[in-house]
């Protein structure tokens, strides 16, 4: 589904990430986790094509959309605005632009539709910033930031609907999460990048035993002591 | 009385054009953030082909939509050169245009020489309380106010005047929805373009214009569009309308060859205002 390998991509001199290669699988949820400056966004957004790579190369075998950190909404235009904007590569195809698909899947956002997306809080936001990348039919969804400031419950809500739509469609997540516990608990299998590499991987029961992750990511506990 | 309205009606039909101007450096300014300096070759452009394309002969309704299109696709090779390659910086983009607006002397002189050129449009007046007013006064008001409500459609309504915004607001998500900003940027300049030719198209039967013209209508436009911050097209507008009325009564009741001045002051005092309110917000904040 999506094979990223060897990727090497700067900002100028600077090597943000480097050799990094990982695997997300048809229908699968992967969790990617690592500290502030680690190359995460860097990853999702060459990816996206938004960067380019110096080498490497990236495969993916079906469309790719990404729900960008800070939600990256269109602040002035309508909720229902942004949805229609997700589907802009497939406009042309019958139905595309149609937000009422989106409504089926997270109902919420059918009542904010004429909403000014900037005027939403920030887990609203987040709610549309999925529901525009899902406009675009992908295959796989790669979540930057999922959680990032906003409330358990509200990032409980939209943890069920990523699960809701690997379950229903077979949509596969790529997410990058700080709170790693949660990332480890939606996916079956993770990654570890730090200062541009992939340090560790393996299953996210693996590695939520083992010390390095529990210091580093769990505060110090491993989950079966936290348990 | 008479007089007042008779300057009243020609400065908001001036201003009607102004606004045309500004919201061409409006389009282009929210979608690239490149203040377009060639803005105010378009219309001199165009009102130079219509002048010379009725002067062989073509009809009206033709010679005009000729010139206007011209002005489009001067528009947009204008954008082409640029904002065309990818990671141009702003600031290299505006000396570009500047660049090119100098340039576009050289070829207006070799093709229509320097001496200004008028046609007229709408023959004709009406009176009104006392005052002949001529009716190509009505046609640019009622020609601007229809394209402001068209662009207004085009923006809020359509789905590709909604990707423009989207660039405008966000270029960022908007590359990631798969909206390309060069494109984009592209058929703004277009735009721009198109809004200055038909600024130009209704001016000249109203002041002759040159090669040179463009200073006073940029200039002119520019202080209109900086009402709105250079993102609002009716807030744009509006400061055509107020600019070209106060240089009407300038004008006509101090000294017709202060327009450029008003012009200019107005920049300033919109500026200074702007500054000062900013500095408030951010004083407030820190
Ligand atoms: N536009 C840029 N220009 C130059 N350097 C950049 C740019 N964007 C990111 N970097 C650098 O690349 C490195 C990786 O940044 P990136 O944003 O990918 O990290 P991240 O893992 O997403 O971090 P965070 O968890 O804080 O979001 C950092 O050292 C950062 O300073
Ligand atoms: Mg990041």
């Amino acid at each position: 589904m999506l094979e990223v390998t060897d990727l090497v991509v700067r900002y100028g001199n600077a090597t943000a990430l480097d050799g990094v290669s990982l695997q997300v699988g048809e229908g699968e949820m992967v969790a990617l986790v690592g500290p502030n400056g680690a190359g995460k966004s860097t990853l999702v957004n060459t990816l996206s094509g938004i960067l380019r790579p110096v080498s490497g190369s990236i495969e993916v075998d079906g469309r790719l959309a990404q729900v960008p950190e800070g939600r990256q909404l269109f602040p002035d235009l309508s909720v229902a605005d942004n949805l229609r904007l997700g589907a802009w590569r497939s406009r042309r195809r019958a139905g595309a632009r149609d937000p009422r698909r989106i409504y089926e899947i997270l109902p919420d956002l059918e009542r904010m539709a004429k909403q000014p997306a900037g005027t939403l809080s920030g887990g609203q936001q987040q709610m549309v910033a999925v529901g525009r990348a899902l406009m675009a039919d992908p295959d796989i969804l790669a979540v930057d930031e999922l959680s990032l400031g906003l409330a358990p419950l509200v990032v409980a809500d939209l943890v069920r609907h990523l699960r809701e739509l690997n379950a229903s469609r077979g949509t596969a997540v790529l997410l990058i999460e700080q709170n790693a516990r949660l990332a480890f608990d939606l996916c079956e299998r993770a990654y570890v990048l730090e200062s541009g590499t992939i340090t560790m991987s393996g299953s996210s029961a693996e590695l939520s035993r083992s010390d390095a992750v529990a210091r580093a990511y769990l505060g110090g506990l491993t989950d079966s002591e936290a348990s | 009385m008479s007089a007042f309205l008779s300057y009243l009606i020609s400065g908001l039909a001036i201003g009607c054009t102004f606004a045309l101007v500004a919201s061409g450096f409006v389009a282009i300014h929210r979608v690239t953030r490149v203040v377009n300096f060639a803005q105010g070759t378009f219309p001199v452009v165009a009102g130079l082909t219509v002048s010379s394309m009725l002067g062989r002969g073509l009809p009206h309704g033709v010679a005009e939509l000729i010139g206007i299109v011209l002005a489009g696709v001067i528009g947009l090779v204008v954008g082409v050169i640029a904002i065309g390659k990818r990671g141009t910086p702003t600031l290299a983009s505006l000396v570009i245009t500047l660049g090119l607006g100098i340039l576009a002397y050289a070829f207006e002189i070799i093709v229509w020489g320097d001496q200004p050129v008028s046609y007229s449009m709408l023959r004709g007046a009406v009176d009104i309380g006392g005052a002949r007013v001529a009716w190509q006064y009505f046609l640019v008001i009622g020609a601007t106010l229809v394209t402001f409500a068209a662009l207004g459609l085009f923006f809020t309504r359509t789905y590709l005047g909604k990707a423009l915004s989207a660039c405008a607001s966000n270029p960022y998500a908007a590359r990631l929805a798969g909206i390309n900003p060069i494109r984009m940027g592209l058929l703004a300049f277009a735009l721009g373009g198109l809004l200055g030719g038909l600024a130009g198209v209704l001016i000249t039967p109203l002041q002759p214009v040159a090669f040179d013209s463009d200073v006073l209508l940029a200039t002119s436009g520019f202080a209109a569009a900086i009402f709105g911050g250079l993102n609002s097209p009716y807030a744009a507008l509006v400061g055509g309308l107020l600019l070209g009325v106060l240089e009407a009564f300038v004008a006509g009741y101090i000294n017709a060859s202060y327009q450029t001045e008003v012009a200019m002051v107005l920049i300033i005092v919109v500026m200074i205002y702007q500054a000062s309110r900013r500095s408030t917000v951010s004083e407030e904040v820190s």
